[in-house]
């Protein structure tokens, strides 16, 4: 009776995929087997950065080898339409190019190669006009995507006036590539009636569908995108794909062939959105104990050539400007600044991590202009329980669990003994010192445009007792369809082998929102819990009409149920419920309760919950060079209950290393001419395993489940643990601080590059 | 002549005569082969995703090393075994050590990084009997994971040897596989067409001055690794390729009395021991110049040759006095190194010219000297040089005898720095001419500013290089930076 399934909740299994992965069996989209006249795609990207096309010549194009078809504006037989949310933003480029990379015109040939030759074929004439690169010259000229957004809380203004200091601040944050080591890639099979199958690397089946059927000007049921797996996502493959699904759909119905479209490293790096870079400024006042009265805090976000997700962006920006701690008088302001650059997109965190370093970096400031321990400050400030508790968007947060994260990590990291320790070598060494600094972590769950957070989930068991499980989660490493498929283990009872997860297809699960804001498990999760529920009470429903038994004597354990008296196989019981007509397939649908937002008021409750954690980092900087190391990280997070904790424990490090690639070695670079000189490994450096902690403990928060009914108690873990970095970023410029005078608030910007580290010491000038 | 190239995919053996010689073992595997296992990642060889194994015979026996099948061309694979991914495992499906590892400590998350991290860590499997930390890290920093943060593929990395060897290319069955690679040796030189392509693999130094000679605007492939950049990124066709592979007299390596002679093909990796023993500050940034597998292809000779201002070695080597010989059909000459390059990539090779030899003099060794590289760039490995300092000091009685003072990233070309070594040269090496030294040397240059660092970032930082060589070679402390005090 107690003998536990196997495979199921809060076990350690490893990726569904695992076994593929090592083999080189799991097949992504570009692995997908080719037809026979197969077609390959390429794009004439605008060498400029903002100009009018004047002309576009293709007949040397044409008469390349291997041309199949060739494609600009002019031919999309619906509109040219890829915005999630506003629309004008376009797949190819219409009359006027915004940002160098900008694609204008496609080709497709008979092989990738002919393709690219026929492209280096096209000509085209350009009126270049003047182009706004920086979010400077973007504020200057006063360029927006969108309408700016303020939170308000209390009154700053008059605030700030009484507090005993105010100091005020500005730094840049810089952007960041996702990197995911899968290109983007959309193959595109026309079949019969002209419908239009995309195997797409995305996170948004069904934005990639919606946008393809009006490309081409056709019902969304004539088009389905199905997407197995996606070698890395992390937000990149939200939009953007998009873009090269509508291209890959059309060129294949102009040539009547599947065409695939895959951007080459480069291509994509420099043609799809990024992190947004902010500029940050800041006024805040504060008492001699560090205690905040008011704060006022502009966010200024290079948001490229349109808005995308950027309206999104900057308001979850806005949303962790709070962080951790009590605002009570507090002015945000966001500015979506337009600039002639790539548009930027969704990134892990979603301009949380932007945010919230914003305000780790006042903390920062108020810490080292008082003398104190940040530490001090930090945790003075925090969110209180049953008071100081309304954050600046007027939500109360209802599950504060800082303090106790924030003093058991201190304990367990030996915080203070450290920080001794980290002095006194300071004192002794001229050129190399050492920085140490802990900072806590509070991000908000759930989308915050209310709609999106639904999802559905379709299920069968058939009727040799496999079950198939199909959702709409797409899975990106993130080991979605492992955790799904755990719930679903559990809720039945059968061992995790007997569940089928199955490719994410719009033709299965209909009008999905994008695997992403970390929601995957959350919702998807439950929308399998309650398909699988659905189903286990009409088995349930049958055993007691067949065996006349009632409800409560119905038991699911170990593969096997209890029916009064008897043990039946599962198996066996569902072969049974077939026979007598028990329909075994089922939809599950799940909406997050509870949250709501009105932007026009700035107020509501965007989250359902929030998930907590906190990092202490070291870290040695050498002053001559600017040069650092990791020596050591302790990480405490919360995932609630873990329904997995191999996995989670996969997602925390692996954010917390994105997140310290991003914050210090990974950076962004555009000329004065907007052309993005990082734009492959070569020249744009990710962590290697060489740049992790040299000491790293990870440890997940224990007995901590959720406080709101999610599934199994869980917490989403996608995002939260990237902006433990932040103690990264702090504890170099802690160490940058030990070559400063003290009281001095020394200007580091992000990424802290060792040039970056060497002009915040001031050797720069 | 011959005219075809034999190999082994995994254990079964390929013959082939009509291919691409631009062709890519990446693009091969995956359109020819139909292994799909192996991916690109960037086609630049810098994220490892594409890594293969190479298994060659040498002296009888099977050595392994891993490559970037993205920049490795075809014919290339002439005489030896292409292990991929889908080889390891035992013909019964078992999986190997390497691979159980790596699903036992979750050390793949979206998987596509995935394949290339297996076949760094088979051929790591195969060189060692267990993994150390800083060795293991060498042999994966070539691979990039975006997903897992990397610790549990450290931890694969370690448990792989406590698992039970299996697997089809297990030491158990390796004589097969030495069988197959001594039937398909060939002592021949091997001339492969293509349409309007030519692919020669001389055997003979006199064979290719004569091709150098006949060709002269062939591409010379020595170990690809930038060359093949120009057909993945740039889709250019070359149209004539001469391999220097298989031309013995350029892969000599000689330790003499006075000096220490690197053939022009000697790759970074084969170099390794003998400059760690001999020249130790090369060493370390060599180390640091690309990634295992761009190590394992790539040479010193084909490094300078190719005169980029941020080639890693020609500072090291202009500092420690090298010269290089450069030889033609018309004769042999000797240049001093830092006269060997005129301008961004630039050097004094005539088109009939070959570079043969480098010749690194011991002096290093002598009492009181000292020589120092240090290589700054925004990551540790893999990366290219913001700037790169070497320095070479030999000092009597605390005055400076001898100095040398070479950079890459400051100029077009790798320079020295005359003026600053001028002013150095027999003055007392103290601190406080150092500091005048610096003054001097952070106006000695106009560096760029480019994404990799602004111009002011470099003089600066050039200057307190000569104040950390400085305090390594005065005081107690011989190390100054936050590696060795890590």
């Amino acid at each position: 009776m107690h003998k536990k399934i196997s495979g199921g909740v809060s076990e350690s299994v490893v990726h569904d995929s695992a076994i593929r992965h090592v083999t080189g069996q799991a097949v992504y989209t570009d692995d997908i087997a080719e037809s026979y006249h197969q077609l390959h795609a390429a794009l004439l990207l605008s060498p400029h950065a903002h100009a009018r096309i004047v002309k576009i010549d293709l007949s040397k194009a044409w008469k390349c080898p291997g041309v199949e078809a060739i494609i600009t504006a002019d031919d999309i037989p619906g509109v040219n339409e890829v915005g999630p949310i506003f629309p004008g933003e376009t797949a190819l480029a219409s009359g006027v190019v915004q940002y160098a990379g900008e694609p204008i015109v496609a080709v497709a040939a008979k092989s990738e190669s002919e393709a690219k030759r026929a492209v280096a074929a096209i000509e085209v004439e350009y009126e270049v006009l003047p182009a706004a690169i920086s979010i400077e010259d973007s504020l200057a000229q006063g360029l927006k995507v969108a309408a700016e957004h303020t939170l308000k809380v209390g009154d700053s203004q008059s605030a700030l006036k009484q507090c005993e200091h105010v100091v005020s601040g500005e730094f840049h944050i810089g952007g960041q590539d996702h990197f995911y080591l899968e290109g983007q890639v959309a193959s595109a099979v026309l079949g019969e009636g002209q419908e239009m199958l995309v195997y797409s690397s995305t996170q948004h089946p069904s934005e990639v569908q919606k946008m393809v059927a009006q490309f081409l000007g056709i019902p969304r049921n004539q088009v389905r995108v199905e997407v197995r797996r996606m070698g890395g996502g992390f937000g990149g493959k939200e939009t953007q794909p998009a873009i090269l699904a509508c291209i890959a759909a059309l060129l294949s119905v102009k040539s009547q062939k599947p065409v695939k479209l895959r951007l080459n490293r480069d291509d994509d790096m420099i043609m799809t959105g990024k992190r947004h870079h902010f500029l940050t400024r800041y006024k805040v006042g504060f008492d001699n104990e560090g205690r905040i009265g008011a704060l006022e805090m502009v966010l200024a976000a290079g948001c490229g050539q349109v808005a995308d997700l950027s309206t999104s962006i900057l308001d979850r920006a806005l949303f962790h400007s709070d962080n951790c701690y009590f605002l009570p008088n507090a002015t945000l302001h966001g500015i979506p600044c337009k600039t002639n650059t790539v548009s930027n997109t969704a990134f892990r965190g979603f301009g949380g991590p932007q945010g919230m370093l914003g305000i780790e970096n006042v903390m920062d400031h108020v810490a080292r202009y008082l003398k104190m321990d940040p530490v001090q400050v930090r945790i003075r400030n925090y969110y209180g329980t049953a008071d100081k508790n309304l954050t600046p968007y007027h939500q109360t947060v209802e599950d504060n669990i800082i303090p106790e994260i924030t003093e058991q990590l201190l304990n367990s990291s030996q915080y203070f003994l450290r920080r001794k320790e980290v002095e006194e070598f300071n004192a002794s060494s001229r050129f190399i010192k050492k920085g140490l600094a802990f900072s806590p972590v509070k991000f908000g769950i759930s989308f915050t445009t209310s709609f999106l957070n639904q999802a559905g989930a379709l299920m069968h068991i058939y009727a040799d007792g496999s079950v198939y499980l199909n959702h709409g989660g797409t899975e990106m490493g993130q080991g979605l369809f492992t955790k799904v498929a755990q719930i679903v283990a559990e809720e039945f009872q059968i061992d995790l082998s007997r569940i089928r997860v199955s490719a994410t297809d719009t033709a299965k699960v209909p009008n999905t929102s994008a695997t992403a804001a970390s929601s995957g498990t959350d919702m998807n999760g439950k929308a399998a819990q309650i398909a699988a529920r659905i189903l286990k009470q009409r088995l349930i429903d049958f055993a007691v009409s067949e065996f006349k038994v009632k409800p409560e004597e119905v038991i699911f354990h170990n593969n096997r149920v209890t029916v009064g008296e008897r043990r039946i196989g599962f198996s066996e019981l569902v072969n049974m419920a077939h026979h007598a007509r028990v329909s075994l397939s089922t939809t599950g649908f799940y909406k997050t309760p509870k949250i709501f937002y009105d932007r026009g008021k700035a107020k509501g409750r965007p989250f359902l919950y929030f998930a907590y954690g906190a990092c202490v980092s070291e870290v040695l900087v050498d002053g001559l060079t600017g040069e650092y190391r990791i020596l050591r990280s302790d990480i405490l997070h919360d995932v609630g209950t873990s329904i997995n904790e191999a996995i989670d424990i996969g997602q925390i490090e692996g954010a917390f290393v994105q997140g310290a690639g991003w914050l210090t070695m990974e950076e962004l670079y555009w000329d004065s001419k907007g052309h993005l000189k990082t734009h492959a490994p070569s020249t744009y450096k990710i962590p290697t395993c060489r740049d992790i902690p040299l000491d790293l403990r990870v440890e997940i928060l224990k007995d901590s489940p959720n406080q709101e009914d999610t599934v199994y108690r869980s917490k989403a873990v996608g995002e939260p643990p990237l902006m433990l970095a932040n103690a990264v970023w702090l504890a170099i410029k802690d160490a940058v601080s030990s070559f400063c005078a003290p009281g001095e608030n020394p200007n580091l910007n992000a990424p802290a590059t060792p040039e970056a580290v060497l002009k915040a010491i001031g050797s720069l000038s | 002549m011959r005219n075809t190239i034999r190999f082994l995919v995994n254990d079964e053996p390929r013959e082939l005569r009509s291919i691409d010689t631009n062709l890519t073992v990446l693009q091969y595997l995956r359109s020819v082969e139909k292994y799909c296992g192996t991916k690109e990642g960037c086609a630049e060889g810098d994220c490892g995703a594409c890594t293969v194994v190479l298994g060659e015979l040498r002296q009888g026996k099977m050595v392994y090393r891993a490559i970037n099948a993205c920049i490795y061309f075809v014919p290339m694979l002439d005489g030896k075994q292409l292990i991929t991914v889908e080889g390891l495992a035992s013909n019964e499906g078992q999986l190997h050590p390497v691979q159980k590892s790596m699903v036992e400590c979750h050390g793949s998350q979206c998987g596509y990084c995935t394949p290339g991290f297996v076949m760094s860590m088979f051929a790591y499997y195969k060189q060692n009997t267990e993994a150390d930390r800083t060795s293991l890290e060498n042999a994966l920093v070539g691979n990039l994971c975006r997903c897992t943060g990397y610790r549990p593929i450290l931890d694969a990395g370690k448990q792989m040897f406590s698992e039970p060897g299996c697997g089809r290319f297990d030491d158990r069955h390796e004589h097969r596989i030495v069988q197959k690679l001594k039937e398909i040796q060939a002592e021949e030189s091997l001339h492969l067409e293509h349409s309007d392509q030519q692919f020669f693999a001389p055997t003979k130094l006199e064979e290719l001055l004569e091709l150098k000679n006949r060709f002269p605007e062939a591409h010379l492939l020595a170990g690809g690794t930038d060359l093949g950049l120009l057909v993945t990124k740039l889709n250019r066709r070359l149209p004539v390729l001469i391999s220097l592979e298989k031309v013995s007299e350029l892969h000599t390596l000689s330790v003499l009395d006075s000096e220490v002679i690197l053939g022009a093909g000697v790759t970074y990796a084969e170099a390794e021991s003998v400059l760690k023993q001999e020249f130790f500050g090369f060493y370390e940034v060599l180390l640091r110049l690309g990634s295992v597998q761009i190590r394992n292809l790539g040479t010193i000779g084909g490094n300078l040759a190719n005169a980029s201002p941020i080639g890693d070695s020609a500072p090291a080597l202009i500092a420690l006095g090298a010269e290089v010989s450069i030889l033609s059909m018309r004769g042999e000459r000797k240049l001093p190194l830092q006269d060997f390059f005129l301008d961004y990539r630039k050097t004094a090779l005539q088109p009939d010219e070959i570079l043969t030899r480098i010749h690194i003099p011991r002096q290093v060794q002598e009492t009181d000297s000292f020589f120092r590289v240090y290589k700054i760039s925004k990551r540790f490995d893999q990366d290219i040089s913001t700037l790169c300092g070497a320095f070479y000091l030999r000092k009597v009685k605390g005055r400076v005898e001898e100095i040398r003072i070479a950079f890459g990233g400051m100029a077009a070309t790798p320079k020295r720095a005359l003026q600053t070594e001028k002013f150095l040269r027999g003055v007392e090496w103290s601190e406080k001419t150092v500091e005048l030294a610096m003054e001097l040397l952070r106006e000695e240059f106009t560096p760029l500013s480019d994404f990799r660092g602004s111009a002011q970032y470099r003089k600066v930082v050039s200057a307190n290089l000569l104040h950390k060589f400085f305090l390594e070679t005065s005081s107690s402390e011989s190390r100054v930076g936050v590696l060795h005090h890590a």
